[in-house]
């Protein structure tokens, strides 16, 4: 299987060790992993905020980087959401129909690395350890737009030394929403301030999602409360072994 | 009225009001859940509710003939009412011949959209609310702030202290010992309302739906005060949007199940009245519908739009909202606030002013409210469309600072040399700031960020150019 990764813009500049986790992980797991150097964004901020015709060189540049692979695997439910709901749509809306019609056949190939893990490979104990306390927030977009369900907990749970609980209130937002953080900066910060409280709550060392951005949003709340909670990707906790601790 | 951001922020500063909120959404939600639950097929009956409401606003045109034939039939008057002036001037006007200078209203959404209230007033005509919650809002001078639960945003002792300072000096007054039980709250409204129901010639409703083949108007409600309105009165004016039709009584059997489990979480509402026409001897003996539209037609013209008015106003996308959960109603500056306000408003008022072009951006786009809705209204699909329509109205004209950064940024990420370029230097900040977990507060725009959150330090290398070192350019 050819497989591609899919590191995502944000994830490449300021959370590498995110897909060089994935890779660790998908290597471990006897995958060959490409790394199609064509690739820069899904331009879902762009798509969300209404600049859809902005975003629309950046599906048609998509459709034509992962051409040919069988899979794409991306650490961002938000990002797979975005390729596979409104890539076709931002095409067809621009009038180009030939483009719609690849980006429908690129979006079957693209997978969220928990459903790649699970779904594809069939896979949920990935020889991972992590002996730490952790809690998972499933982010809206893994959650509801892709419905990943429980792919993560199950991948989380088979993680050696891992003393996983339950997060309350998870499948609240944590009110990130892209540029929603900044347009309306006062409700997101009310609602990640809930969403710190329940990690704190928790106990927790460390609070765990599949999304860095919405991580990035809950873990600048904790970092100003001066909470000690350490936020993780989940391709990062299944990356550990027991020689190379996270 | 200032736009969401201002309004929002200014709401959440208010802790009682956070607090009532809090409580009320979780509750409700909680009950939803269980009755959503209880049904085996819930997500099939969804799909039926949708596709009737799809099928409807296809063929509306002939429903609404079909309707206005029934109706005539059944004895009623039917009056078509482009916008919300020529509505309220067809109910002020209907109201006059009958020489009477008071209505009592049973809750309706429609004539709120209109400000009928309002209009009557100044024709020196007093409507009473005779909805609990409604009753609550006007005695306290107050907006609604939720479809379903106009008062959603005040507590029991707010409730008592409004009832025993209004309640006299406009009717029965409320008993000096009122406590704030829900019981005796309830009798105070009883008694007041008694009096109001006996004396009104006239009543005002709205109506869930209607039904063309028959000609049935249905209305839905868990105080039974409606009813009072529907029965007592001699003349009965009906405001129906002309979205409301549905084709047949099999139809509405659908909407009977999805409407009570998905607003109040019952299995059924406690009172169900339907209404066709005039029955000699029995009821009100002139009975009018006025078929507004306000800007229903051009929502219907929208490809995308059309899905909105689905809506059948059950209210379990406001409950089921994070957003609408910490901020209430009034921030959404209409009497649609929460998810469907966000979508339901752009789309019959046009984004012509400012309140209109935020609520689009009033949302985290997580997806709750699409789950909850049981007409499957992809609502964030709808929100993000809305935004594009309104940056693509401004496009042409100066350009804003936010579509100076978003073509910026798109042109950045249009080829990996330049992204590689940005990342350079994102990369050496990320050197400069070696060994410090979190960057605290930023100037400028990135304070809107940092105000309250710390900023993530930028890696000091990009995942691509560590591929490109240990993997060469493969
Ligand atoms: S949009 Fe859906 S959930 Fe919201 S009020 Fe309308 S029918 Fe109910």
């Amino acid at each position: 299987m050819r497989v591609a990764l899919f590191a995502t813009c944000y994830n490449d500049t300021v959370w590498p060790q995110t897909p060089q986790a994935v890779v660790t992980v998908l290597e471990r797991l006897g995958c060959t992993v490409e790394f199609p150097l064509g690739q820069t964004c899904c331009g879902q901020m762009l798509t969300n905020t209404g600049y859809g015709r902005e975003a629309l060189p950046l599906v048609e540049r998509f459709a034509d980087v992962f051409e040919g692979y069988d899979a794409v695997v991306a650490p961002s439910g938000s990002c797979v959401g975005s390729v596979r709901h409104q890539h076709a749509t931002v095409a067809r809306r621009c009038g180009q129909h030939a483009l719609a019609e690849r980006a429908t056949a690129r979006a079957r190939t693209v997978f969220e690395l928990s459903e790649f893990l699970v779904d594809v490979l069939g896979v949920t104990d990935v020889g991972a350890a992590f002996p730490h306390r952790v809690t998972y927030h499933p982010t809206c977009h893994s959650l509801r737009m892709l419905g990943v369900g429980d792919r993560p907990l199950r991948l989380l749970r088979a993680v050696r030394g891992i003393d996983l609980v339950e997060l309350p209130a998870a499948e609240e937002c944590c009110g990130f929403g892209g540029t929603f953080a900044v347009k309306n900066a006062a409700v997101s910060v009310a609602m990640g301030a809930d969403k710190a409280r329940h990690v704190r709550e928790t106990g927790a060392e460390v609070l765990v999602a599949g999304d860095n951005s919405c991580l990035a949003h809950i873990g600048g709340l904790l970092g100003r409360q001066r909470a000690g909670v350490r936020v993780m990707h989940l391709a990062e906790v299944l990356a550990a072994t027991e020689e190379v601790a996270a | 009225m200032p736009a969401f951001p201002t309004a929002a922020r200014r709401a959440l500063d208010d802790a009682q009001l956070r607090r009532n909120l809090h409580h009320a959404t979780h509750t409700i939600r909680a009950k939803r859940a269980r009755a959503v639950a209880e049904v085996d097929q819930w997500e099939r009956l969804r799909s039926n509710g949708a596709a009737i409401k799809d099928h409807t606003l296809t063929h509306l045109d002939t429903y609404l003939t079909q309707l206005e034939e029934s109706l005539t039939r059944a004895g009623a008057s039917v009056h078509w009412a482009r916008d919300a002036e020529e509505a309220n001037r067809i109910v002020t006007g209907l109201v006059r011949a009958t020489g009477t200078d008071e209505v009592v209203k049973v809750k309706s959404m429609a004539t709120q959209e209109i400000e009928l209230n309002q209009a009557l007033e100044q024709a020196g005509i007093r409507a009473w609310e005779t909805d609990l919650a409604e009753l609550i809002v006007q005695l306290g001078h107050d907006q609604p702030s939720h479809i379903l639960v106009p008062a959603i945003h005040r507590n029991r002792a707010e409730i008592r202290e409004i009832f025993l300072r209004e309640m006299g000096q406009v009717g029965v007054g409320a008993p000096a010992d009122l406590t704030s039980e829900p019981a005796r709250l309830a009798e105070a409204a009883r008694g007041h309302l008694r009096e109001k129901f006996l004396r009104a010639k006239v009543a005002v409703c709205g109506a869930n739906f209607a039904v063309a083949q028959t000609g049935t108007l249905v209305v839905v409600e868990s105080e039974g005060n409606g009813r009072m309105c529907l029965t007592l009165p001699e003349t009965l004016i009906a405001v129906v949007g002309i979205e409301k039709v549905v084709p047949t009584f099999a139809d509405l059997d659908v909407f009977l199940q999805l409407l009570p489990r998905s607003s109040t979480g019952e299995r059924m509402n406690p009172y169900t009245s339907m209404w066709t026409g005039v029955t000699p001897g029995d009821g009100p003996q002139a009975v009018h519908v006025v078929l507004l539209d306000n800007g229903r037609t051009d929502a219907l013209a929208d490809d995308l739009g059309r899905q909105a008015l689905r809506c059948i106003r059950c209210s379990a996308c406001l409950n089921v909202c994070p957003v609408y959960e910490r901020v209430g109603g009034h921030a959404y500056g209409s009497v649609y606030p929460g998810p469907i306000g966000a979508v339901l408003n752009p789309l019959i008022r046009g984004t012509t002013s400012a309140v209109d072009r935020a609520l689009p951006s009033a949302s985290s786009l997580c997806g709750a409210c699409f789950d909850a809705c049981p007409v499957r209204i992809e609502i964030p699909d709808l929100l993000v469309r809305l935004r594009t329509r309104v940056v693509d109205e401004k496009r042409g004209g100066l350009p804003t600072p936010e579509a100076l950064a978003m073509k910026a940024t798109a042109w950045t990420l249009a080829s990996p040399a330049r992204l590689e370029g940005a990342q350079r230097v994102s990369a050496l900040a990320g050197r400069a700031l070696r060994g410090r977990e979190r960057i605290g507060r930023l100037p400028g725009p990135l304070a809107a960020w940092s105000d309250a959150r710390d900023a993530p330090v930028p890696a000091p290398e990009t995942f691509r150019s560590w591929w490109k070192r240990e993997r060469g350019e493969r």
